[in-house]
């Protein structure tokens, strides 16, 4: 093909993690080749290079569309010394570059997912208002604010069966009536974008890739309720998306889709923004109203809800970034449409953060009641380097772990409760055999005692003890009656703590006993790891026959704890080797093995 | 709205009759029924922090705080089951497994609400070994010791300084384990050194200096009186032991202070036994103060008192008493200026 094309639209994700992976570098160097071949100048408006926001597939980035004439091709893991070949094979050449197209990989991540959410985000860009409203942006609001009275728009955000995606799953428009009755002419809507849990990033994700959405949700949420003010509690820590908002509520501004009067149709609203300063307690509504009003963020007793008494004392609506942005959907494509997709008592989609030890690691959305297998094996693609999968947790520090044999549990709400986990706000991650899910458990109530707000007693020293317990447990010093205390302790903290952080922490550690008893009794009882994970119950050894004096080892060991040298037998020094692993990775020989401690100390 | 409004409910099978604004907390205590309770305060807002006082109502799948939970009209309220004893008991343990075990030398021993629950419950044995908080005393100031290693977090001493005092000069820092009571960034104490947080305080994190090892709680004799430091007339209870004012604790239910007291009327009293206090009349002779008996002492006052009467007139004379000595002093003093001087001219430090 030797004619240039017409038109060239390149779009190159620049969520977070696209930025991360050299996004920025990319979308320069797209722009620097269009620019010296002539084509930007040639071309015009009709040759572009945009920003998109994050696109799910992280473990790819950066991902890069090249749309010729509106032919599309992606592109996967794409760096900015691969742009030149690029514009001159495929752009010029007009053929695409083989070896760097989106692969199978890709096309099964994609294949198992339904987007209603994530359905603008990855392929507008964020930072431009006129791409929102080229996908119908904003159409719902008009709409609401046309056609619609407050009492209508809640009945059908009931009919959708739409709940809360921040992890309670509480009907969202059940919510919205007790707000919308609550007596009192001021109200607020809160959006809680204060996204905690770790290696979760999917609000993140939605604010950066698709703003518009959210503002549009907040003033259906707000015209619903009679709120003419809404804040959105995001984490100072999330700097590109709340750029990337403040940007897009000016915009909205400007456009008078947020302000005095919007749109002629007399209904006023505004958004605000709060940083939150890092506390996860904050991400719990009695906290993070605290936290708005400048206070502590602790949470404080429930009744009253927010509903009757929030913000300033006024009724107020708490709704997470995820369900907010999923309403300009429902009242674009109608609540029957949106309750056709999911099980019978969880409807719609939800997002989770895939990540841990399967292969496709990124954003996905899926309908609710898929089974945990068809998303881990379809569109995660299966465990790393074909190893045995092993646990799979949601929901965060509070959720719990979900064995094998537990897989085609469908996720919703009730399901997930069932087997001891949590639907919680996304937070996938996947575990496998190289995994010990006792110094898991270890990490994620580590977490939530740092984080805990010290108001309670349960969930302040109660934590604290079971965290105690654990870290002998890992350490070799387990001892007999540990799991039952874990157990009983785990169940009253549950039962009395204050806040729902409390009244969750010990998800982890009681369904990992649940499921994984026998490796918590190979660390109490015979003082092993079965993972190899634990350090203290185990230690490197050189096996003599194959080490052949080269002394790699004793080189590369950070602390210096091997001696030895050339021509002399490698020894490893117990007491300096702070099992890196290391001289394991870097012996040719295999000469060094890991072993338990108990059987050195039985020979 | 519905303040007027009596609601009819049931604790343990018993017809109670609250009202619209009470907490299930206030029905019970004003029916004589016992909860247990640690922070909470019936001067101060309600916390919900220490989970002792936690209840079970018909229709609510998790135990509640009976200190913030809302009485509603019909509820049925358990205050006591076999996980309600075992979760109190579990939370007071978790309590103690991080709180020193010196109750022979504490100065809130006899009357700490920490040690009467741990009796209550029984814990000769704590379950949960494990780090043990510790801080550094601060005292940096004459009267207040703060000895954090004691607190127990309940906030009492937070929500009186906030909400009573209006000061506000220690609150939350730090999360989890680490969480503390704290001044701004750590600093010293700048408050009005007023000791109602010792007031509020339910264990002996917070203690007067003046009264260290001075007496236990129940060697003390308590007498009502009014301090005398201002026209307040704030009821004060003074402790005595042996003849000597060891400490100032306020009239919990009574006066117009309503418990609360200022940093003299709680911290004032040393000077009663101080070793510096006149204990004999001086008299000047020859310019200098030499010390005389009480007869010539009263003899002089009366003979120059007399002279400058007769020669200038009753007003030619005034009177100026003191908020150290006692009310009764006082109240005489002035009698007899108006009385046996004849004058009104009369006044007081406090100007009262």
């Amino acid at each position: 093909m030797n004619s240039r094309p017409k038109s060239i639209s390149i779009s190159v994700c620049m969520g977070t993690g696209g930025i991360a992976a050299g996004g920025a570098e990319v979308m320069e160097a797209f722009e620097e080749a269009l620019a010296h071949l002539g084509l930007a100048a040639e071309l015009r408006e009709k040759c572009t290079a945009h920003k998109v926001g994050c696109r799910g597939f992280c473990a790819r980035d950066v991902l890069v569309d090249v749309v010729l004439d509106g032919q599309r091709t992606t592109y996967e893991c794409v760096q900015a010394d691969m742009v030149p070949r690029l514009v001159e094979e495929h752009i010029v050449g007009g053929v695409p570059v083989e070896q760097w197209l989106a692969g199978p990989d890709y096309e099964a991540f994609h294949a198992g997912q339904t987007k209603v959410v994530l359905s603008d985000c990855g392929s507008i860009d964020p930072e431009e208002i006129d791409a929102y409203l080229a996908v119908d942006g904003y159409t719902a609001i008009q709409k609401v604010l046309g056609e619609m009275l407050p009492e209508e728009v809640i009945t059908k955000i009931k009919d959708s069966g739409l709940r809360g995606r921040g992890g309670a799953g509480f009907p969202t428009g059940l919510k919205w009536s007790f707000a919308a009755m609550a007596k009192g002419n001021e109200k607020y809507i809160i959006c809680n974008a204060d996204e905690g849990d770790p290696g979760a990033f999917m609000d993140r994700s939605i604010v950066e890739g698709n703003p518009h959405a959210l503002i549009e949700g907040m003033s259906i949420a707000g015209y619903a309720i009679g709120a003419n003010l809404g804040y959105v509690y995001i984490r100072a820590e999330y700097p590109l998306a709340v750029q990337r908002l403040a940007h897009a509520i000016e915009q909205a501004r400007a456009r008078e889709f947020l302000g005095k009067n919007i749109r002629n149709a007399g209904f006023d609203f505004d958004i605000q923004i709060k940083q939150g300063a890092g506390a996860f307690v904050c991400g719990e509504e009695t906290a993070l109203i605290a936290s708005i009003e400048g206070g502590r963020g602790m949470p404080r007793p429930k009744p009253p809800f927010p509903a009757h008494r929030g913000l300033w004392g006024k009724p107020t609506i708490i709704n997470n970034v995820e369900t907010l942005a999923n309403l300009p959907y429902i009242i674009r494509k109608g609540s029957e449409w949106f309750a056709s997709l999911g099980s019978e008592k969880s409807k719609g989609t939800k997002v989770f953060a895939l990540t841990g030890k399967v292969c496709n690691t990124g954003l996905i959305e899926v309908p609710m009641g898929i089974a945990l297998k068809e998303i881990i094996y379809g569109i995660g693609g299966g465990i790393e380097g074909g190893r045995q999968f092993k646990a799979v947790q949601t929901g965060g520090p509070s959720g719990g772990c979900i064995p094998a044999e537990l897989l085609d549990t469908p996720v919703d709400y009730e399901s997930l409760a069932q087997v001891g986990a949590i639907m919680g706000s996304g937070g996938m991650v996947v575990m496998d055999e190289d995994n010990c899910m006792v110094e898991m458990a270890r990490y994620f109530l580590h977490f939530t005692q740092e984080e805990s707000c010290g108001k309670c007693v349960p969930c302040r020293v109660g934590t604290k003890r079971m965290l105690e317990i654990l870290e002998r447990i890992v350490a070799g010093q387990g001892e007999a009656g540990d799991l039952e205390l874990l157990l009983d302790l785990g169940e009253d903290i549950k039962a009395a703590s204050l806040c729902g952080l409390g009244q969750t922490a010990p998800n982890p550690v009681i369904s990992t006993i649940r499921y994984f008893r026998d490796e918590y009794d190979a660390h109490i009882v015979h003082k092993r790891c079965p993972a190899g994970v634990c350090k203290a119950l185990f230690e490197y050894q050189v096996v003599e026959p194959l080490c052949k004096l080269c002394g790699l080892c004793v080189r590369k060991c950070p602390v210096g704890a091997i001696e030895g040298g050339k021509k002399k037998l490698a020894k490893i020094k117990d007491r300096k080797c702070v099992k890196c692993g290391i001289c394991i990775e870097v012996c040719p020989f295999d000469a060094i093995t890991q072993i338990d401690i108990h059987e050195t100390a039985e020979v | 709205m519905e303040a007027g409004r009596v609601f009819k409910i049931t604790i343990n099978g018993q017809a109670v009759e609250a009202r619209a604004d009470d907490t299930i907390l206030k029905a019970a205590q004003r029916e004589g029924i016992h909860i247990p309770t640690l922070c909470y305060h019936r001067q101060l807002s309600p916390y919900g922090g220490c989970r002792v006082c936690v209840v079970s109502v018909e229709g609510i799948p998790r135990l509640v705080a009976s200190c913030t939970m809302p009485v509603t009209d019909g509820m049925q309220v358990r205050t006591d089951s076999e996980q309600i004893r075992k979760i109190r008991s579990t939370v007071v343990e978790l309590i103690l497994s991080n709180h020193p075990k010196d109750c022979m030398v504490c100065e809130q021993s006899g009357r700490c609400e920490l040690q009467d629950l741990a009796y209550e419950f029984g814990l000769s044995h704590i379950r949960f070994k494990g780090e043990v908080s510790v801080h550094e005393i601060e005292n940096q100031n004459p009267v207040l010791e703060r000895d954090y290693n004691k607190c127990i977090l309940c906030g009492r001493c937070v929500r009186m300084c906030d909400e009573i005092q209006g000061v506000g000069a220690v609150d939350f820092s730090k999360r989890g384990f680490r969480a503390k009571i704290a001044t701004a960034y750590d600093g010293v104490l700048d408050c009005e050194f007023c000791g109602n947080c010792i007031g509020a305080c339910p264990v002996g994190a917070l203690t007067g200096k003046p009264s260290r090892f001075k007496g236990r709680p129940w060697e003390v004799r308590k007498v009502k009186t009014v301090c005398n430091y201002c026209g307040c007339g704030c009821s004060i209870m003074v402790n005595v032991k042996g003849g000597e004012v060891v400490r100032v604790t306020p009239v919990e239910d009574g006066g117009i202070n309503e418990g609360m007291l200022c940093v003299k009327g709680k911290f004032g009293f040393e000077y009663i036994n101080h070793e510096d206090r006149l204990k004999t009349p001086l008299v000047k002779k020859n310019g200098a103060f030499v010390e005389a008996s009480w007869d010539e002492a009263l003899d002089v006052v009366a003979a120059n008192l007399g002279r400058i009467k007769k020669k200038y007139g009753s007003d030619s004379i005034g009177g100026l008493c003191s908020a150290k000595c006692s009310s009764e002093d006082n109240y005489l003093f002035q009698k007899f200026m108006r009385t046996a001087i004849g004058t009104n001219s009369v006044d007081h430090c406090a100007r009262y």
